[in-house]
């Protein structure tokens, strides 16, 4: 009755279509109704032109814009187990998610690779909105630790771009469990004394922010990202009365005391790339766009990176 | 006593029972024991067939009836010297989480736990057990507390979730949330949970990710409600007793699941027949997994802690 259900649905249907959107059409941005060319947009980041409104972007296109020369190499999840419910609603869970794969054409919910940004060797993990909403299933938790356990591992910062209307109801309480799990994720950073950094995009909501998203070093949001526990239309049939506009959005909890900083996605690299290297105690950054690092032999554990950044060179992807 | 929905037929043989016996007592020249006592058995064997396989739905029913023993009174049962601690600190006090300092069988332990309230005024007082930041707050020093001094913390879960509100929201009630986990995924004291009545959510396991959790056999523990679960993925609020089976919310499932370490048998009928009996048999869970765990080193009883939740989902449903 009370309990909060933090899943952004109208959203969903809406995303699924961009998504299907052939490269020469034009996208209606859903802020300012200004027709935008295909190809504009994705070079904008999917930032409208004319408005700034900041629409979904995939992990995949973030990773190629964030990373130098648009280079990264996949960290590797570990599988969970299947279904672990046997869930099953109007449809079953299997049949769910084998739909998403197929719609997204991804995995899961979310993506982690290493490489340089900015010349500075980071691990970078992004979430999916477009994946189930984002939703934080058994997937997620495992991704998020791996991400921790490949950046204590070589030693690096780990950058997080989270989106998520929430926990995966599909699997119940072990959804719920991913917020100790990731929870733990952090901490292994953190005693490892090194930099988490949490860019919450739109929307962050439920679970997702009840843990990982909010336990950030440095937390940084994208103009106008709804981030919240409960959703706005669960705490407007509680109190029943209108929310202030505004509420929820970014800059409201920048107002607030809950974010450090509200950035927009294009200067969200140099941002990540000026913080980290400040608190890995480096030299100050090279910024621009640079090309991919110079191809060196396989990378195996780097040792603790250089000043200048060039020690890991991951092999050319994508 | 308050009938739940599925107990109808019960209410109407008890009913009957009572009828009959107040004729009796009316019309002393009838004989009507004998067919009371025919009723009165009728409605043992029914309780015992009926909470003998509640479904999910009817065990969300009995996790939150009103007349379940709340967390004040596990409290006032089970602890001696309660001195409650108040307030974050920063903002308030939040009366739907109560906390403080007690003896547990003699030892100093610290107690925090969800209070839903009994009537309306404490209802209204209480939030109905849905704590606002400050709650949160309130429990996360508790716990360093409780820390520094080297004393158990004991947690009772009893709440439908995080207050949904829109100060909870401006005062970061995610942020209190994720602290609260991280809190308890610290400490280097035992930290041991008991839900007792409805694990609501993230307000839930901010208060669960213990070393040792146990549930009372008819409490629920889940991501979301079954009315939640069902407006969302059946697009039908009504459909709440299929998504409560789907969410595999009762305890008997999260022990399969191994999201539990224990399940506390209530009373037959459920906890809010027995009451005594209810919190003895907690007292009895609480004393085991204090025994559990003592002698151990503060450092591997809180890398114990991050293990156990780290290998969580290791373990499905599967045939
Ligand atoms: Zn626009």
């Amino acid at each position: 009755m009370n309990w909060i259900s933090n899943y952004v649905r109208p959203r969903i249907n809406s995303i699924f279509s961009r998504r299907e959107v052939p490269e020469n059409l034009w996208t209606k941005c859903d802020e300012c109704g200004t027709m935008l060319f295909h190809r504009e947009l994705s070079d904008n980041l999917h930032v409208c032109t004319n408005c700034g409104h900041h629409m979904a972007i995939t992990p995949r296109e973030r990773f190629k814009a964030l990373f130098d020369g648009g280079v990264f190499v996949e960290v590797k999840v570990p599988e969970p187990i299947a279904d672990p419910l046997q869930f099953r609603d109007q449809k079953k869970y299997v049949d769910r998610l084998k739909e998403a794969r197929k719609t997204v054409g991804e995995k899961e919910a979310m993506l982690v690779a290493e490489g340089e940004v900015g010349r500075t060797p980071m691990v970078v993990a992004a979430q999916d909105f477009g994946f189930m909403a984002g939703s934080m299933g058994m997937y997620v938790g495992n991704a998020i630790i791996a991400a921790a356990e490949r950046a204590v591992a070589l030693k690096r910062p780990l950058a997080l771009f989270s989106a998520a209307g929430g926990a995966r109801m599909q699997e119940g309480i072990l959804s719920l469990m991913q917020m100790p799990r990731t929870t733990v994720a952090v901490q292994m950073l953190k005693e490892a004394g090194l930099p988490y950094i949490v860019v919450l995009t739109h929307p962050t909501t439920g679970g997702v922010t009840a843990s990982y998203a909010m336990l950030g070093d440095v937390q940084i949001a994208e103009p106008n990202a709804l981030i919240c526990f409960a959703g706005p239309r669960v705490i407007e049939q509680t109190i029943r009365e209108k929310l202030p506009e505004g509420f929820q959005r970014a800059e409201y909890l920048l107002d607030h005391g809950m974010l450090d900083r509200v950035t927009p996605r294009g200067k969200i690299k140099d941002e990540l790339v000026t913080i980290v290297r400040m608190l890995m105690r480096q030299t100050p950054a090279v910024k621009g766009d640079l090309p991919p690092p110079a191809p060196k032999a396989a990378e195996a554990v780097a040792p603790a990176e250089k000043p200048a950044g060039k020690a890991a060179a991951p092999a050319a992807k994508k | 006593m308050n009938y739940l929905e599925f107990e109808k037929p019960l209410a109407e043989i008890e009913g009957k029972a009572e009828e009959l016996r107040a004729m009796g007592r009316a019309n002393p020249g009838m004989d009507v024991e004998k067919e009371a006592a025919g009723l009165d058995k009728k409605a043992s064997d029914m309780i015992v067939s009926l909470y003998g396989s509640l479904t999910a739905w009817q065990k969300c029913q009995v996790a939150r009836h009103p007349e379940r023993p709340h967390c004040k009174e596990y409290i006032e049962t089970l602890f001696s010297e309660y001195t409650p601690l108040a307030g974050d600190r920063s903002f308030a006090d939040d009366h739907s989480v109560m906390g403080g300092l007690a003896r547990f069988d003699g030892q100093a332990v610290m107690v925090i736990g969800h209070e839903k309230g009994h009537d309306t005024k404490s209802r209204i007082e209480r939030n109905f057990g849905m704590a606002r930041p400050e709650g949160y707050r309130k429990a996360i020093r508790l716990m360093d507390l409780a820390d520094r001094f080297g004393i158990p913390v004991i947690t009772l879960i009893d709440t439908p979730g995080a207050y949904p509100g829109k100060g909870a929201e401006e005062r970061g009630q995610s942020e209190a949330i994720a602290r609260t986990t991280e809190k308890c995924l610290s400490i280097k004291v035992p930290l041991v949970s008991v839900i007792i009545g409805e694990g609501g959510s993230g307000g839930a396991v901010a208060f669960a990710t213990a070393n040792r959790v146990a549930m009372l056999e008819h409490s629920i523990y889940s991501v979301i409600s079954p009315e939640g679960c069902a407006s969302i993925l059946w697009k039908d609020a009504e459909k709440m007793r299929e998504a409560a089976e789907a969410l595999r919310l009762t305890a008997q499932n999260l022990y399969d699941l191994g999201v539990i370490d224990k399940i506390i048998n209530e009373p037959v009928g459920g906890a809010h027949r027995d009451r005594a009996a209810t919190t003895e048999a907690v007292r009895n869970a609480i004393n085991a997994m204090l025994g559990e765990m003592a002698g151990k080193k503060g450092s591997d009883l809180r890398d114990a802690r991050r293990k156990k939740f780290l290998g969580m989902g290791s373990k499905g449903l599967a045939a």
